[in-house]
């Protein structure tokens, strides 16, 4: 799976920013927040799906706490994206 | 018709005891012995004739392989209301409750996420007023 299809997808997209908001959630807590902040009411197993395109695109990273699965993003891929098309600097100043 | 009891499956009935009371702060409303465990529930100090709270042992063989399922995805066993999730937070974490979700606005609701060291997770909530 790579980078471009895993960030197409809008609930995707909205995970990572659940993530950025606060690294290490469980999959209870990234469905509360997509459900009371985004609307978004799709089933725990359509989360656990999108949870795993993420994790092959290695924008997330699973790791067990305690007795939990939580999640972290991982931003190093997009990084590469932006050294692919670097912004130029006359670009930035804009 | 009306919810008189709820409950959760604990792996110790007499921790559990200590931490439902003297950590959480409800109270004890029964404690009858019944062989190798007790029928125990326990009941909010703020509503000591409401909704009774089970203590339930954990020694069905189904139930340690579900509990454990519920707590991998990190989904609570129940939900308890509080006038103030952070108060709440900061009280619980000065005693040595473990959180694996502090305390998250949630648009209409704030909650965090407690383990019970019985085997739960325990979500609290607060309703923010609406506008």
């Amino acid at each position: 799976m790579d980078v471009y299809r895993a960030i197409a997808d809008p609930t995707r997209r909205a995970i990572l920013d659940e993530l950025v908001d606060r690294s290490g959630q469980s999959l209870f807590e990234i469905c509360a927040r997509l459900t009371m902040k985004h609307g978004i009411n799709s089933s725990r197993q359509a989360i656990t799906q999108h949870l795993g395109v993420l994790e092959a695109a290695g924008l997330i990273r699973t790791r067990r706490e305690g007795r939990s699965k939580l999640h972290w993003f991982e931003g190093r891929p997009l990084k590469a994206i932006a050294e692919r098309w670097p912004i130029s600097t006359d670009e930035r100043d804009m | 018709m009306r919810i008189h009891l709820a409950g959760v499956f604990v792996d110790d009935q007499q921790k559990a005891l200590r931490f439902y009371t003297e950590t959480l702060g409800f109270q004890l409303k029964h404690n009858i012995p019944l062989g190798e465990y007790a029928w125990i529930t326990v009941v909010s100090p703020e509503d000591p004739e409401g909704t009774e709270f089970l203590l339930e042992p954990d020694a069905h063989p189904a139930v340690r392989p579900f509990v454990k399922a519920l707590v991998e995805d990190g989904i609570p066993s129940t939900s308890f209301a509080v006038d103030d999730v952070q108060a709440e937070y900061e009280r619980l974490q000065a005693k040595g409750v473990q959180f694996v979700q502090p305390p998250t606005d949630l648009g209409p609701v704030i909650t965090a996420i407690l383990d019970d060291t019985c085997g739960n997770l325990i979500q609290i909530q607060e309703q923010k007023p609406q506008p």
